[in-house]
């Protein structure tokens, strides 16, 4: 059963009041349940206390409402604000930061400390994320090449956290919702369907302290998938991973 | 910090679109600034890799020393640092999140484009699907307007202006003409290029196609 104080939301707003039910409707969230992405999204709302409704889409038979709200990429998250649509997950995380009051800020307030976390939130969607995707699913020479360079970002990374709590300091911001699901959750399932190992405890120590103090708090906890769910929907589009993966090998 | 050069530094390279950008954003806020050309095709200099050492990459921005790199980071830095000079972005944050999103994306043009000069065969094939699809994209979301945000030049033209000279030497690899199939899209070019700011920061497309030429035999491209 699903508590109260968690039904704003859940996936079925027939259980809210009508009051509820109202604030609910006004922003909603499309996407998936495995994605990463879409989590950054839910983290970020639910960081800044923002009531949402979540629309679950099947990304094997992509719905009127995605294809309409996200002509250009088709792709989850998506966030509905009324009747505006935003895209691309760090951009929907700083929209929110932008456009609700109440929580705690997402960037920091000084500008060159908000250009350092940004210049991170994207290194780690960028560089990291797409280095270690080739670096799980390829073989041979070329996963060799990868993962040279996925171990050569991920160093980096560690060695920003190693003097850090979270990127932005104290409190969850933009690049912790950038890299630490993915980095902390995602990878250890991707890791065991692809029989690849990239993090470890001895190599990546910060590392893995800053996804688990990531990975405890209340807001993360409560959209993030479930392991299981996660290796048994990862298993089944193995072929797909592996596809993806050799499209982003440079030419 | 004590020692490091005062004001704005821009480590930039002469044709570098994200360089032209950040040019572009300075002379926009009326910003003072050392523009410092750098080496990319032999060493990179000290001051580059240390100022940029994850990327390598220009343009970097140093104020007071202190690096800010990514070409639309930059520009959301000179916002943020500048208030008192005109912004950038708009105030609006569901305008700043299509702002940022459209940015963004018009990135591809240069990444599509590189494939498409630089492949061949069905891999420069796929690479003029890409440029078909970039270009209709963001001649759909400029649509009838004479800018990108509607009637002002805004950060959306500022992020996407510094590609248009690479246009005509995409078309010539890609087989296709931007006058011909997106008119609005070479409409909206020249009105861009008719704004100071981006009239001083932009190289003709002559020199970018020679440019090319060079990328090709540095790589080792001889047709």
């Amino acid at each position: 059963m699903v508590p109260a104080s968690a039904s704003l939301h859940c996936h079925d707003t027939r259980s809210l009041t009508g009051t509820e039910a109202k604030m609910a409707e006004q922003v909603k969230l499309i996407g998936s349940s495995n994605s990463p992405f879409v989590h950054r999204a839910a983290v970020a709302l639910r960081l800044k206390g923002v009531p949402y409704e979540f629309i679950r889409e099947d990304m094997s038979n992509k719905s009127e409402l995605l294809l309409k709200h996200n002509p250009v990429h088709k792709k989850v998250p998506v966030l509905l604000h009324g009747d505006r649509a935003v895209c691309e997950s760090l951009v929907i995380v700083e929209y929110v930061d932008e456009a609700f009051d109440g929580g705690p800020p997402l960037l920091p307030a000084d500008p060159y400390d908000r250009a350092t976390a940004r210049f991170w939130a994207h290194f780690l969607e960028e560089k990291c994320l797409k280095s270690l995707w080739p670096a799980l699913w390829t073989e041979g020479e070329v996963q060799e090449a990868a993962m040279k360079e996925a171990r050569e970002n991920l160093a980096l990374v560690e060695e920003q956290l190693r003097e850090k709590r979270f990127f932005g300091g104290d409190s969850i911001g933009l690049a912790d919702i950038a890299g630490a699901g993915l980095l902390g959750h995602w990878v250890g399932v991707l890791e065991e369907v692809a029989g690849v190992r990239v993090l470890s405890d001895k190599e990546h120590p910060a590392l893995r302290r800053w996804a688990a103090e990531y990975l405890a708090n209340e807001a993360v906890k409560e959209c993030l998938p479930d392991r299981d769910q996660l290796l048994s929907h990862f298993s089944a589009i193995r072929d797909k991973c592996v596809s993806v993966a050799k499209s982003m090998l440079p030419k | 910090m004590a020692g490091e050069k005062k004001g704005l530094v821009l480590l930039d390279y002469w044709v570098s679109p994200f360089g032209q950008r950040c040019r572009i954003g300075l002379a926009e806020k009326g910003l003072e600034y050392e523009y410092s050309e750098q080496e990319l095709l032999g060493d990179r200099s000290e001051l580059l890799l240390r100022s940029n050492p994850v990327h390598k990459a220009v343009p970097v921005l140093l104020h007071d020393g202190r690096p800010v790199c990514e070409s639309l980071l930059i520009l959301h830095y000179l916002d943020e640092a500048f208030p008192n000079s005109p912004p950038l972005l708009p105030a609006d944050p569901y305008a700043r999140a299509q702002a940022r999103f459209w940015a963004a994306y018009s990135d591809k043009v240069y990444e599509v484009g590189t494939r498409l000069w630089k492949l061949r065969g069905e891999e420069q094939a796929r690479a003029r699907d890409d440029m078909v699809e970039v270009l209709g994209n963001l001649d759909g979301e400029l649509g009838d307007k004479a800018f990108f945000a509607g009637e002002a030049f805004g950060f959306v033209d500022l992020a996407v202006a510094p590609f248009t000279p690479w246009l005509p030497s995409y078309g010539r690899y890609g087989g296709f003409s931007v006058e011909r199939e997106w008119p609005r899209l070479a409409a909206w070019a020249r009105r861009c290029a008719g704004r100071e700011s981006v009239a001083k920061s932009l190289q003709p497309p002559e020199k970018v196609d020679e440019y090319i030429n060079v990328l090709k035999k540095h790589c080792g491209i001889n047709d």
